[in-house]
């Protein structure tokens, strides 16, 4: 789920008032080519857009076209009748709702198309259209709808229709069944965090008169306020800190010294120093140092943790799988069926636009299956009658029936999630360099501690004790914590800004280590939209036409199948004599003209070195040289540039699915040393990541689809790159936009100054320590040096980092 | 200056059902989405919007 916009109202308004002309639908925006359907002085592009309006219209809901210009979701793609069916079956229901009693059933549903604020309104306002909903309620941030309904007046299937009905398909997918109850966020760290603020500032006020009565203060006066201050660190302590103590306790039991440990322990120490000296009247303690230093570090946490919570990570096959199914049992009626349940011999329907749940046998019908998402093959396989069809493809050209063969875990496909890679939940957290310096930091510490120690016990042992805590109190590697948790949060926010959803911090640390990137080829390097193709030379006649897109239907090669797209309405005649010569071209004799149709070389007999394999067709009938088709190759725009640029830092490497007809081309953009392995099945791309880190590379992939699923989680970084805001994208740790590609380069700088930020923040915090240790040692910290220094370095640090992530960021403003 | 210690301590009793009420809005999920409900307050009435179109015709 993710919204690359978030921010509506005001830019949607910008791109639809240049859409100003006359013509533009009044629902959807777009252009109308036919003047013809209007209804109420309105123009409409299509039937779908009219339909909707007039519901609208009819149940008085026509202040959606108020907030926002033509807001509406295009109708051009009309849904099947029977698309739901499966909401009607009982146990599919029970997977999905959430809620359940004796009249209401509460179900929350995804809707991709969400993009305004008339979207919310209506959605808001369902009642109106069906009466059978007793409220609706939309999460706009997460694109979600949770409605309530009387399901004796209405169904769930009939719910999904209404939104369907006015363009709000809801997207339910197979991950949906799993479950689906409302995932609570944790609020727990809201709530350590406000406690540890409400007692921070009020031990503060508290302590205040302390320090500035000079000694002047009435003694019980003094003591009632120590123990308020007491009771008011018993919540920090116990509750706020409570983090602290079981990560540092937990990272002790593995043997491995975290930076929390440390800081769990000064915590400690602070805290019975303090109950000590205040229960034997002897001091005030430092607690409000303590509860100030635990409320900025869980600040920091907070905000390093706050990443987009609209953006999943891990989402498997799952989520691109459809939930339900339509079987035909041996009666040949049909029924629906959770795809879960699906048995191999089951006999399943798949209408035109759906995707195959199971590996299968075509059993009836014409099958042309695009496999680009699920293989990296740029162009649709068509499959005959008994023929296996994998699942994961997209059936797009009307409806077929297949034999389910086997069981939908155990398809050729979603056996990739058996692999170990998938298992591993490896704890990013525990490699981070943090944890190394604060282990250096931890020893230097615990010297300086011992040292004081030993110099007190033999000239005044009265003070042993209390330099020794006072060292322990005041050089806490919690400066060491603020500063990464802050760079960290500041840098994602950053990155945020440029659409480059990163999934936790430690992934910013990791970018930062690349040396090798992996590109896929189809949906990554190229736009994941259809491949354009046009003539150049003068205009065909039909005639010319009909030859060409009969001798181009002979051949299956991909470049005949373009041109054979972009000629679809003549007539096909017979060919003789039909010649395919690899590499060259293909001739034949249609209707006694002798036609030609291939590479330069082949239709002229003269080289032209300066020509670009693979994207321009040229044409001869009868020998006359007619022209040539152009093929736009939809390469991301620069795409050279960029390459010139990340080869300087990197090497590179291109691991596709799809058939090598493009390498030449690639080669002359990536440099003849670049490796390209063609034709990689979804394990082989793991496999060839794997060789790669056992090297010694540390592996950057990107790519798309559900075949890159395996080689994203076994690289050291996995980004999935989208163009559409609503497709599904793979497990991985970036999730980045499409429209960010060009600035790959400076993305990836950016996160290298991560190190840098932290180490300098960290060398300012260690002048204030210096500075604290320098009291410490004599045994003569007071609490107010220890109260003024706590928050100044903390502040000083978050300016610091803040300030650094904001200068670094020019270099990435310059690029947009 | 024993009025201090009532002012104090009732004081602290307020402030403490600030913090009761920010622990409450937390646990009901009122952070929950911070977004739609900005949008959500702008609405009219549908009533008033149906008199404001009888007016525009």
């Amino acid at each position: 789920m993710r919204n690359f916009a978030l921010k509506l109202g005001p830019r949607m308004s910008t791109t639809t008032e240049e859409i100003k002309s006359k013509t533009a639908c009044f629902h959807c925006g777009e252009n109308c080519n036919d003047e013809t359907i209007n209804v109420d002085d309105k123009h409409f592009c299509c039937q779908g857009c009219k339909t909707v309006y007039q519901i609208i219209n009819r149940n008085d809901l026509c202040s959606y076209y108020n907030f926002e210009k033509a807001p509406g979701i295009n109708q051009k793609q009309t849904i099947r009748p029977g698309k739901f069916d499966f909401l009607d079956d009982k146990k599919i229901i029970q997977q999905l709702i959430h809620f359940k009693d004796q009249s209401q059933e509460h179900i929350t549903f995804y809707l991709p198309q969400m993009h305004c604020s008339s979207c919310i309104w209506i959605l808001e306002h369902l009642n109106k259209i069906n009466p059978g909903i007793i409220r609706s309620q939309v999460n706009f941030i997460k694109k979600e709808v949770t409605i309530i309904y009387n399901f004796n007046q209405t169904s769930l299937k009939k719910i999904a229709e209404t939104l369907a009905l006015i363009g709000y398909e809801p997207h339910i997918s197979l991950n949906d069944s799993n479950g689906n109850k409302i995932k609570k966020t944790d609020t727990s760290h809201i709530v350590k965090l406000g406690i540890a603020g409400f007692c921070f500032g009020n031990i503060m006020m508290l302590s205040f008169p302390e320090y500035f009565s000079f000694g002047k203060m009435e003694d019980s006066l003094k003591q009632w306020f120590n123990y308020l201050n007491l009771a008011l660190s018993l919540p920090v302590f116990f509750y706020s800190a409570s983090e602290f103590f079981i990560s540092g306790y937990k990272g002790l039991r593995q043997k491995f010294l975290n930076i929390d440990a440390p800081i769990a322990l000064a915590i400690l120490i602070t805290f019975s120093r303090s109950v000590y000296e205040i229960l034997f009247q002897v001091g005030s303690g430092y607690l409000d140092s303590m509860s100030g230093i635990v409320f900025f570090m869980l600040i920091g946490r907070y905000f390093q943790n706050r990443t987009y919570q609209n953006i999943s990570f891990d989402r498997d096959f799952k989520s691109y799988f459809p939930l339900g199914v339509v079987v035909i049992e041996s009666d040949s009626s049909e029924k629906q069926v959770s795809v879960v349940d699906l048995k191999p011999g089951d006999r399943i329907k798949i209408h035109h636009e759906e995707i195959i749940p199971a590996d299968a046998i075509l059993f009836l019908g014409k099958a042309t299956i695009d496999y680009s998402f699920v293989t990296g093959e740029s162009l649709p396989v068509e499959k005959s009658i008994g023929e296996i069809v994998y699942a994961g493809g997209k059936q797009i050209s009307g409806a077929i029936e297949l034999e389910v063969i086997k069981e939908v875990s155990q398809s050729y496909l979603t056996q990739l999630w058996n692999n170990d890679t998938f298992k591993e939940n490896g704890d990013d957290t525990k490699k981070s360099f943090i944890h190394q310096i604060s282990q250096y930091f931890s020893y230097t510490l615990f010297l300086i501690a011992f040292f004081s120690a030993t110099y007190w016990a033999f000239n005044d042992q009265s003070k042993m004790w209390n330099a020794v805590t006072s060292v322990l109190i005041v050089a806490c590697p919690c400066a060491l914590l603020l500063s990464s948790t802050f760079t960290n949060g500041n840098m994602i926010r950053i990155l945020n800004k440029y659409q480059f959803f990163v999934k936790n911090a430690s992934v910013i640390e990791r970018i930062a280590e690349i040396d090798t990137i992996v590109f896929d080829k189809t949906g990554t390097i190229t736009e994941q939209t259809q491949s354009e193709i046009s003539f150049n030379g003068p205009t065909l006649s039909d005639s010319q036409n009909q030859l060409i897109r009969s001798l181009a239907s002979q051949s299956s090669h991909p470049l005949s199948r373009s041109v054979l797209s972009c000629l679809p309405f003549y007539k096909i005649f017979n060919v003789k004599q039909y010649n395919e010569i690899k590499g060259y071209g293909t001739s034949g004799l249609i209707d006694n003209h002798d036609v030609k149709m291939g590479s330069y070389l082949y239709i002229t007999g003269k080289q032209n070195a300066s020509l670009v394999y693979g994207s321009e067709i040229y044409v001869s009938i009868d020998n006359e040289f007619l022209g040539y088709f152009a093929i736009k190759n939809n390469y991301r725009s620069n795409l050279s540039k960029i390459v010139d640029l990340l080869k300087k830092r990197f090497s590179l490497q291109i691991l596709s699915g799809d058939n090598s007809t493009e390498e030449l081309y690639l080669k002359t953009v990536f440099g003849i040393d670049t490796k390209m392995n063609f034709n990689q099945k979804p394990e082989d791309k793991l496999n060839a990541i794997k060789a790669l880190q056992q090297k010694g590379s540390k592996v950057l992939m990107i790519g798309d689809g559900l075949n890159d699923a395996g080689a994203l989680k076994q690289s050291d970084v996995g980004i999935a790159i989208n163009d559409n805001t609503n497709t599904f994208s793979p497990a991985c740790d970036v999730v980045m936009s499409g429209q960010r590609f060009h600035m790959l380069n400076e993305l990836f700088l950016y996160c290298r100054k991560h190190k840098q930020i932290i180490y300098s923040s960290f060398i300012i915090s260690i002048i204030y320590n210096f500075a604290g240790l320098c009291f410490a040692v004599q045994g003569d910290l007071k609490p107010v040096i220890a109260a003024i220094l706590m928050p100044v370095s903390s502040i000083s640090i978050i300016l610091l980092t803040t300030g650094m992530s904001a200068w670094h960021e020019m270099k990435l403003k310059y690029k947009t | 200056m024993s009025a201090l210690f009532i002012m104090i301590g009732a004081s602290l009793l307020i402030a403490i059902g600030f913090l009761i009420a920010f622990i409450w809005s937390v646990k009901s999920n009122q952070y929950e989405d911070d977004y739609t409900p900005s949008v959500r307050m702008l609405f009219d009435n549908t009533t008033i919007q149906k008199k404001e179109n009888e007016i525009k015709t």
